[in-house]
């Protein structure tokens, strides 16, 4: 699985976040036509976002996120400011990933 | 041997929720171990009311115009439906999205953390037309905004 995009701009006063995930983001109420099986559920339900350290977002999700899921968000910040985000799944899953505002 | 397979799954079952219960008596899943709680309750509410209530503690809110939903009219997949939210609102501490005609309305929360606008974006599953609805907590109360979705084909797979 790719590992998460995740870039920051600053631009008119104000930093905006944009990150892209790769997570399957199954609700578990998928159904595999052949097996007649339900898929589990795996979702992405938390998120943190940091700059220079300190927390800026975090969210809670479901799944009905869509499947490779898609966040943005703003802050005040400064170009250079160290941005980091983590994710964590319902099966224990987790992710981070960091970046500098450009 | 159906039974048996029946009883020995049952068993499996049963001694594996028993060693978490242990383990939850004993201290180990301490409450800092494991995730910052996820509102389950409110995740698996059914109505809009009702996962608000769970979420907020109220299903009470004013209308707003400062909260501004970016929405397509109408969305081709429903699996992927693109959904800005931005809070005009003073102080805005929170934001809750719902889709109304999904079996599980509360989709998101946002909580803006120290120099956040009130600002998030995501992408959605909508199961088939109906509103997205904004929730956001700002200077201890609750306002909500809604936008209509049309949605030809569902978010959950047809």
């Amino acid at each position: 699985m790719a590992a998460t995009k995740l870039k920051a701009r600053f631009k008119k006063d104000v930093v905006t976040v944009k990150a892209l995930m790769n997570h399957p983001m199954e609700t578990g109420l998928r159904k595999i036509k052949e097996t007649g099986k339900l898929v589990p559920a795996h979702f992405i339900n938390e998120i943190t976002c940091t700059a220079n350290g300190k927390e800026v977002l975090t969210a809670n999700w479901s799944g009905g996120v869509s499947k490779n899921p898609y966040l943005a968000f703003k802050y005040a910040g400064a170009k250079g400011d160290e941005i980091s985000l983590t994710w964590k799944d319902n099966k224990g899953g987790t992710e981070t990933v960091t970046s500098k505002v450009k | 041997m159906n039974a048996n397979y029946k009883r020995r799954v049952f068993l499996k079952g049963s001694v594996a929720a028993g060693t978490i219960g242990v383990a939850a008596s004993a201290g180990l899943l301490a409450p800092s171990a494991v995730m910052a709680a996820w509102p389950e309750k409110a995740f698996s509410a059914r109505k809009v009311p009702d996962a608000l209530d769970s979420l907020m503690g109220t299903n009470a809110t004013e209308a707003s115009d400062k909260i501004k939903i970016k929405a397509p009219e109408i969305a081709e997949n429903g699996a992927v439906v693109p959904i800005t939210i931005e809070s005009g609102l003073e102080g805005t501490e929170s934001i809750a999205l719902l889709a109304a005609a999904n079996g599980t309305p509360l989709v998101a929360t946002f909580t803006m953390g120290e120099g956040a606008k009130a600002y998030a974006a995501t992408r959605i599953k909508l199961g088939k037309t109906g509103d997205v609805i904004a929730v956001c907590k700002a200077g201890g109360k609750m306002y909500s905004a809604r936008t209509g979705v049309k949605v030809t084909i569902g978010g959950c797979g047809g």
